[in-house]
């Protein structure tokens, strides 16, 4: 066990709609959807044809490239459409849920008996592998690679996000399973929030503990391993969430494919934020009272305010998130707004606002871009104040603009996903979109290293 | 906005200006397209304004000046504080005229012609100039001066955030090699009106840096810090350059460790020069003369032209400086050298952020390999 990391850059943004400590529902979706847009690198293949019935953990979609990662349904039911984009790209597989909430049953074993190239088939065989992230770039995990370790994050610091004690804390068990598991495959790093004597996930053993202490990102998982074990070219790692980690215990402790999980609903625009229980691919319809009539001014947001992926009434909860976070769109337009010396109704990080005056204030936010797009005027030091990284986030974000690998990989590009720079983008006066150049850069890479 | 202004529209080749002005009005209601749903207030409007403010004082203190200083020349006494201010207000208020219709003009036209929006850099550049040139300059020397800086100190890198120099000293720069005789001497300073002359015979209209030697003691301590001499407009009041430098020090606008480095360049400098005995200067009133203060705070230490990583930042600073100090020490013919100084040092401030960079790199690299 290493001492707490203490970061001290960072930024918790002060935004309303924090969920109340409580599961106010417990939802059984008519329909789910499974997506393969949400896993990067994943090239779909579909296995099922409307009407065919399937089984929690029944194979749905499979990887072209590599056919053993499937996707299976999160729910018994039968397929009710199959949603295709443009050039007839595979969007979503809906299925039609029963009640009966049927499983394949994949037969309960113990990891400590099983070889790693026999767990890896189990997580394969039962679709549970796409929770695998391999770093650098965030890709699909590669059943091949061998990975220097599987970082675990056991919090998480972003805007209004899902509490794992609350959600997670009584699946001990099952986590602890999960890491028994994985720990086969390569050594196992689980980040805790604070002090260790202060949180429930310090009981978890085989296992490396870290303890972190500090805003916004202290709780990304890709800002903790720069700080345990930085990333070298050459080197992969994997992550996985906690709740994933939980999912993959249970594979091997019962037998099944459950992803049910506790769920935030937050933000500025829900009605009594609170918790619910569901499935990865719940419609964004089902969370109705939450919003009550608002739907056509409100961003429906699978994940949270800074990387979450905006998904519309239409869409559906993704399969990485325990958190939906509802915000108005900020449409309106706002008089001399930036020349008002006070505009104690805006939040800002900058001392030329008088935000830090109220620095116990909750912000009812809207998705306004508060200002037009210009060219980088800021300095490195205006952007790190909010990245515990060592890492120089403009000439990153000019090196991927200007398309220049070798640069991309001196300023660490292996070291970072979009979501580590999220908030300099939301410190950006300049209003880039720094984690959409972040992301294009990473694609370059990935084009030019395949 | 309204549709003949949006592409395809017949009134598109105007949609950059539009856009300007009704941004100026109101935040507009843009939203978030990707990435981070919710934004900080904060934008380069309001990160500009302040520095504006932040100015305030220097320009309105040197309007009063500019009419203080006539009044001296002219053997004036018991003039009222506002005839002294009204006095510098018109003769400076054409000088911002100019400044912002040429400068705002190639503006507007080159982000029309890139079909961006307008950027505020501009708002910053065009409150500077006027401070930092003589008050009595010609003003079709001031507009040329002002379109060579913005077009070819700025456009033709691709606008604000792109440049490599400063383009208010670009502009003083433009006017002192062009236009030697209107930037230099005794009597340019001053404002005067058509015909006239300076009547007081004990008065000195040069700048204590034109001055040789002891005579520079002509000008004491007080009368520098609080400003009431002759120069450019704005950078003779080393107070009222400090109240603003307060602001943009609390605001983290403007960087401490410019302020600072160029303050101990300078004093070092200074202080060799009183041991070696090259002058009779006290070392730390170099920091009050010339265009120093002014420079240090506001000019050195914009964000697009100086060093962009922390410990870059101090070697500029201190370089800034060091040479400003060293220019004026042992350079017989041209006694200010601060413009010149951080023009240079806008020049090597990407060399230098290179230099801090690669070590960056380097030692990133081997951590890792350790690691």
């Amino acid at each position: 066990m290493s001492e707490t990391i203490v970061l001290k850059r960072g930024l918790d943004i002060p935004v309303n709609g924090c969920a109340s400590l409580l599961v106010s529902k417990s939802m059984n979706p008519a329909v789910v959807a499974v997506e393969p847009g949400c896993i990067k690198g994943l090239l779909p293949r579909l296995l099922v044809k409307e009407g065919d019935r399937v089984l929690c953990g029944s194979p749905v979609i499979a990887d072209k490239k590599n056919p053993d990662i499937l996707l299976t349904a999160p729910a018994s039911g039968t397929v009710k459409a199959v949603v295709r984009g443009e050039k007839r790209k595979l969007l979503a597989v809906l299925i039609e849920t029963d009640d009966k909430q049927e499983y394949v049953d994949f037969g309960a074993k113990d990891p400590s008996g099983l070889s790693a190239g026999e767990i890896k088939a189990e997580i394969l065989r039962s679709g549970l592998w796409p929770v695998l992230v391999q770093r650098p770039y965030g890709i699909l995990a590669d059943p091949e690679a061998a990975p220097k370790g599987i970082f675990v994050s056991a919090f998480n610091t972003a805007p209004l996000a899902a509490d794992t004690e609350f959600t997670l804390g009584s699946e001990l068990p099952a986590i602890q399973k999960g890491i028994d598991a994985l720990a086969r495959i390569a050594p196992v790093h689980v980040s805790l929030n604070g002090a260790l004597a202060s949180s429930v996930f310090a009981k978890l053993g085989g296992c490396t503990l870290h303890s972190f202490k500090g805003r916004h990102p202290a709780g990304n998982v890709g800002v903790q391993i720069s700080h345990i074990s930085p990333i070298r070219k050459g080197e992969t790692v994997w992550t996985v969430s906690l709740h994933a980690l939980a999912a993959i215990g249970k594979l091997f402790a019962a037998g099944r494919f459950d992803l049910r999980r506790k769920v935030a609903v937050t933000g500025p625009a829900a009605i009594e934020p609170s918790y619910v229980e569901t499935l990865p691919g719940t419609p964004m319809k089902d969370f109705a009272a939450f919003y009550g009539s608002l739907a056509d001014e409100i961003r429906f947001i699978s994940g949270d305010l800074l990387s979450g992926a905006c998904v519309g009434h239409d869409g559906y909860l993704g399969l990485f998130d325990d958190q939906v976070t509802l915000i108005r769109e900020g449409v309106d337009k706002e008089l001399l707004g930036w020349i008002r010396p006070f505009r104690f109704n805006q939040f800002s990080n900058d001392r030329s606002y008088f935000s830090w005056l109220l620095p116990r204030h909750k912000w009812d936010m809207d998705t306004n871009l508060h200002g037009g797009p210009r060219p980088f005027l800021m300095n490195e030091n205006y952007y790190t104040k909010v990245l515990p990284m060592d890492i120089y986030p403009v000439f990153l974000a000019k090196a991927c603009l200007a398309g220049d690998i070798e640069k991309m990989e001196k300023f660490g590009i292996y070291e970072v996903l979009p979501e580590d720079l999220a908030l300099c983008e939301f410190v950006d006066p300049s209003k880039n979109y720094i984690q959409d150049i972040i992301a294009r850069g990473i694609d370059l890479m990935l084009k030019e290293m395949a | 906005m309204n549709k003949i202004f949006e592409k395809g529209g017949k009134l598109y080749w105007l949609h950059s200006s539009v856009d300007a002005f009704e941004t100026f009005l109101h935040v507009p209601g843009t939203v978030t397209l990707k990435g981070s749903h919710v934004r900080d207030a904060i934008d380069l409007k309001r990160l500009l304004i302040l520095v504006v403010f932040a100015a305030a004082p220097a320009a309105l203190f040197g309007m009063w000046n500019v009419g203080y200083q006539h009044g001296l020349a002219m053997g004036q006494t018991g003039v009222h504080i506002l005839e002294y201010f009204w006095f510098g207000f018109l003769r400076v208020l054409p000088l911002y005229i100019v400044s912002y219709a040429v400068g705002l003009a190639i503006e507007f036209a080159s982000s029309q012609i890139r079909g961006e929006e307008v950027s505020e850099g501009y708002l910053v550049s065009g409150f500077f100039i006027p401070l930092i040139v003589p008050v009595d300059i010609p003003l079709w020397m001031l507009a040329v001066a002002v379109a060579f800086a913005v077009i070819f100190g700025k456009e033709v890198f691709g606008g604000t955030g792109m440049n490599i120099w400063n383009p208010a000293l670009l502009t003083r720069a433009f006017l002192f090699f062009s236009y030697p005789n209107y930037m230099s001497g005794s009597e340019c300073w001053i404002a005067f009106k058509k015909g006239e002359t300076a009547v007081a015979d004990a008065f000195t209209g040069a700048t204590p840096l034109a001055l040789d030697g002891p005579a520079q003691y002509g000008t004491g301590f007080w009368d520098l810090f609080i400003g009431t001499v002759p120069g450019s407009v704005g950078e003779t009041s080393v107070i009222a350059i400090l109240l603003g430098a307060c602001l943009l020090l609390w605001t983290g606008i403007a960087s401490w460790k410019i302020m600072c480095g160029s303050i101990a360049g300078a004093l070092l400098v200074g202080w060799i020069g009183n041991v070696a005995g090259v002058t009779e200067i006290p070392f730390y009133m170099q920091l009050l003369y010339g265009g120093f203060a002014f420079g240090t705070v506001f000019m050195a230490t914009d964000p697009v032209t100086s060093c962009q990583t922390e410990c870059g930042k101090w070697i500029y600073g201190l370089l800034i400086g060091m040479l400003c100090i060293t220019v004026r020490l042992f350079n017989p013919g041209y006694a200010e050298g601060m413009m010149l100084a951080i023009l240079l040092l806008n020049t090597f401030a990407p060399l230098i952020d290179h230099c801090v960079t690669s070590v960056h790199i380097n030692r990133r690299a081997k951590k890792l390999n350790v690691a």
